[in-house]
């Protein structure tokens, strides 16, 4: 198998997250294309160990898999906090910081 | 012969997964019922997990399966269903017709950046046989070249998880 065929899937993820991104104005729409992103990610990383036949890919997908666990838990209460104060969680209604 | 005949049988179902989790994806981004696209992105997690399966990295696809099919996407739902979202199909869920243009807009330029490097840094490079990297050797590695890496890890979910705790808390 050649190595670009699993490159491309993950980079194909990774945008298709990235459009998410920017296109989704629900909060936990949002929250989920970043989930894509980050697992796109590992994808990666593991072709990589598995040409170079380095055990480091599968320790930092792991790691990666880790902190995607806690940026969804932080990135959740968040939500729930926007929710609890403005009744939406459309990420275009929090616009304090613009002048 | 065997490894020939096991090789088209890899390509395969790489190739029948992939088009699997590309699809899954184009409809976690833009579905319009919320609940359809956590359903969406479990074919996607799913999907994912088989391709560590081919990549020979057993350990990651279990981790996979439990940390993400398990976890995140019931955090998903739960945090779906605990913000009142519209169960039904809605149309507040996109940004404007602008918006979503420069999205694909970028989306696109990404993809041709990325696929016009990866071509060229990689090209036809084979895997030379994929061996099955074993759990025991990842945690060896993890506790001991990675023991830092690891513990860091440990405290900042430790963190996360007592700041996710004060967030969401009423007071």
């Amino acid at each position: 198998m050649l190595i670009n065929q699993f490159l491309f899937l993950g980079a194909i993820l990774f945008c298709v997250g990235v459009y998410g991104v920017l296109a989704r104005r629900n909060g936990v729409l949002v929250l989920m294309s970043i989930e894509l992103i980050l697992n796109s990610v590992n994808i990666n990383l593991i072709a990589f160990g598995q040409l170079h036949q380095n055990v480091a890919g599968q320790v930092f997908a792991l790691f990666i898999i880790a902190i995607a666990a806690a940026e969804v838990g932080v990135g959740l209460a968040i939500v729930m906090m926007l929710y609890r104060n403005r009744r939406s969680i459309d990420i275009d209604d929090v616009d304090l910081m613009k002048g | 012969m065997f490894a020939a005949d096991l090789l088209v049988a890899q390509n395969i179902a790489f190739y029948v997964i992939a088009a699997m989790m590309v699809f899954g994806a184009i409809k976690v981004v833009t579905v319009k019922n919320m609940v359809h696209a956590a359903l969406w992105l479990v074919i996607v997690f799913a999907g994912m997990a088989a391709q560590f399966i081919l990549l020979a990295a057993e350990f990651i696809a279990i981790t996979q399966v439990l940390v993400y099919i398990g976890a995140i996407i019931v955090l998903f739902l739960f945090g779906i269903m605990l913000t009142r979202a519209p169960m039904g199909r809605s149309n507040e869920l996109d940004n404007g017709r602008v918006a979503k243009l420069v999205a694909v807009v970028v989306g696109a330029v990404l993809a041709v950046v990325l696929g016009f490097a990866l071509w060229d840094g990689f090209g036809d490079d084979q895997f030379n046989e994929l061996t099955v990297q074993r759990t025991a050797e990842v945690s060896d590695s993890i506790f001991s070249t990675y023991l830092v890496p690891f513990e860091v890890v440990s405290v900042l979910l430790l963190g996360a998880l007592i700041g996710a705790i004060v967030l969401a808390r009423r007071d």
